[in-house]
């Protein structure tokens, strides 16, 4: 790919714990080009959270990057220095958290914490700030005069709107969405992301958004990966993955919740639970509770193999 | 032939009780384990403290001489016979340090017990029912609070005359509960609105309850770390009251060792081992109690990031910063 604004290549994250070490991000590598929708989805405690964090370089300890690069416009961002990562982050790459709402400080106005984040990166006056920041707030459908309000006066929906344009406020090239709308109701997540999505043909800013909800996901999304116990084990455009999913355990997510149209048939979940990442077995990971699992899943870790141009999946039946 | 079963189905119940036994044990023994294993302040201190406490609890076997009886010539230096020396009535140092360890130890645990227990109460009553209580005690708490301690101590020891290690006790206990309230009272605070509260008392737990296994446990940490401190300041307390004077200087405790030493002029007449001997026993004690205050924050609180595999966190973080050139 000639486009690329982010490329991670054979990232790992281990957490090191007094129980040994687990790896939670396994060798993963892929790539986001400017004014691209990656979605990440995968089961809770597959890793996604983790990467996200890699990637604006917050973990702390006992999490460790132990291997790989992460290279944002073919800077190493594992290898920045204080005073360049200060500078990514933010100006660059932006995360909305998965409890984003409670990003905000309780005892500040909503306004100086926008003021805050443009003051701090901008060298521009208060007055220019002031007028920047109700702009913002405007952008994401929050009359100015709120500027004044506290957190607790907001309801849910509009405090994350609120950490929605405190990430767009220095127009970064990067937004991660770390389950940017799982506490949101449906009306209210439908609203936020047609505002994303207006913003984001606006600015044309990537966005990494990580969910579980891979109905979601198939709307919005450009290209989706789909993680499993740290593994990378397909990633391919929204409409492959989605519809034509080759990894069993993609079949599974999406054999796992109803469609709205046709008939009603019997839903299959995938059985079991993720595995233990202190207790990794030999061979693919998903080898328990797949289906379709063979001999050669018990001895050999599968590798991702490229189906078409723009599709790949870890699996040895393909 | 049922007797036969019967006797068979007893044996049975023994082997298994005890196996349940064998098995309690390994596992009181591997949280004892765990506890010391990377932990070295738990270590030191808990090597301190135990010879501290075997000292005073084994006195009587341990000690050479009566501890109040004039055994020798006064003010002899340390020598085979008196392995610390003697005071200026001629009493054995040796035996009544380990005799006094005993009366110190005895006095600082009991206050450390009456002041954390005076401290839980009132702390998490006020911080659990709010209101009116909490208003009272709190009221309470600060009028504790801004007593002078020491002089308060000072005065009605006095007032009281030469007083027994029994008031003592008493006084400490009942002076240095407050500040301990305080801290738990707002940690009471702090937990009784989190959600796993509200769900219990959705669940329809009693108070009682709700204070017993829901939040006293989350205090364990801080109650414990009160706990040794107060022993630790009680018993620098009994101390300084003995070296005033205002303990019974006729019972051996640390303190009336030391109230000895200063009335005789010990060190200015050369007798360093009268002085000095008492004082190392308090400075060690304190600061073994200190040491395994410091170790209990390590092992209660599992968010603090310490312990073994942090060891292994920075050599796997520092392999993998070479890795990228960064050293």
């Amino acid at each position: 790919m000639k486009d690329v604004l982010l490329e991670i290549n054979n990232l790992c994250v281990d957490y090191v714990s007094p129980n040994g070490v687990a790896r939670a991000v396994n060798n993963v590598s892929l790539s986001i080009a400017p004014g691209e929708t990656l979605g990440i989805a995968g089961e809770s405690g597959c890793g996604k959270s983790t990467l996200a964090f890699a990637i604006s370089r917050l973990h702390k300890a006992p999490a460790l990057i132990s291997e790989g690069e992460i290279l944002y416009k073919d800077c190493d961002v594992l290898k920045m220095s204080d005073k360049e990562l200060r500078d990514y982050r933010w100006n660059d790459v932006s995360i909305v958290f998965q409890s984003a709402m409670n990003s905000l400080n309780p005892v500040i106005t909503i306004g100086e914490q926008l003021l805050d984040v443009i003051i701090a990166h901008k060298k521009i006056s208060y007055k220019e700030a002031h007028q920047k920041a109700v702009e913002l707030l405007s952008i994401v459908g929050i009359h100015g005069d709120r500027m004044a309000s506290f957190p607790h006066q907001l309801s849910g929906g509009m405090r994350q709107r609120v950490v929605i344009a405190i990430a767009l406020a220095l127009e970064p090239k990067l937004i991660i969405m770390d389950e940017p709308t799982t506490a949101l109701d449906v009306v209210v997540e439908r609203e936020i992301l047609n505002e994303l999505y207006d913003l984001k043909t606006k600015f044309g800013f990537s966005i990494l958004f990580i969910s579980h909800d891979l109905s979601l996901m198939g709307e919005i999304a450009d290209r989706i990966g789909v993680m499993y116990a740290g593994n990378l084990i397909e990633i391919g455009d929204a409409e492959t993955v989605f519809g034509k999913p080759s990894h069993p355990y993609t079949q599974g997510l999406v054999a796992s919740f109803p469609t709205i149209h046709g008939p009603k048939e019997r839903l299959y979940g995938i059985p079991g639970n993720p595995v233990d990442l202190l207790r990794i077995p030999e061979g693919c990971n998903f080898q328990d509770r797949c289906t379709q699992c063979m001999a050669e899943c018990k001895k050999h870790e599968p590798e991702l193999i490229k189906l078409n141009d723009r599709h790949q999946a870890a699996c040895h039946r393909l | 032939m049922n007797k036969l079963i019967d006797s068979i189905g007893s044996e049975d119940m023994s082997v298994q009780e005890s196996n349940k036994l064998v098995k309690k044990i390994k596992g009181v023994f591997s949280t004892i384990h765990a506890f010391f294993h990377g932990n070295p302040p738990a270590i030191i201190g808990g090597l301190l403290i135990t010879m501290v406490l075997l000292g005073a609890l084994m006195a009587p076997i341990l000690a050479s001489h009566n501890p109040n009886k004039r055994v020798a010539r006064p003010h002899i230096a340390p020598n085979a016979e008196h392995i610390l020396g003697t005071t200026r009535s001629g009493r054995d140092v040796y035996s009544q340090v380990l005799y006094g360890a005993r009366k110190s130890l005895t006095v600082a645990l009991s206050a450390g017990i009456i002041a954390m227990t005076l401290a839980v109460a009132v702390g998490v009553t006020s911080g659990y029912m709010g209101g009116k209580v909490d208003e009272w005690l709190n009221f309470l708490t600060n009028v504790f609070l801004v007593f002078p301690q020491l002089p308060l101590l000072i005065v009605l020891a006095a007032f009281l005359g030469q007083v027994g290690s029994l008031v003592i006790t008493i006084l400490l206990g009942v002076t240095s509960w407050p500040w301990g309230a305080r801290v738990i009272r707002s940690q009471t605070m702090a937990i009784r609105n989190k959600e796993f509260i509200i769900s219990a008392e959705v669940m329809g737990e009693s108070k009682l309850r709700i204070i017993l296994v829901e939040i006293l446990p989350n205090l364990v940490s801080i109650v414990f770390g009160g706990f040794l401190g107060t022993v630790i300041y009680a018993m620098g307390s009994e101390a300084g009251l003995g070296i005033l004077g205002l303990g019974d200087a006729t019972e051996v405790s640390w303190g009336s060792m030391l109230y000895w030493a200063q009335t005789s002029s010990a060190l200015y007449t050369g007798a360093w081992w009268e002085m000095i001997v008492p004082a190392a026993a308090l400075a060690v004690t304190g600061g073994s109690l200190a040491l395994i205050n410091m170790s209990i924050d390590q092992v209660s609180n599992p968010k603090l990031k310490t312990g073994p595999h942090m060891k292994l966190w920075k050599k796997l973080k520092k392999e993998a910063d070479q890795r990228r050139g960064l050293l």
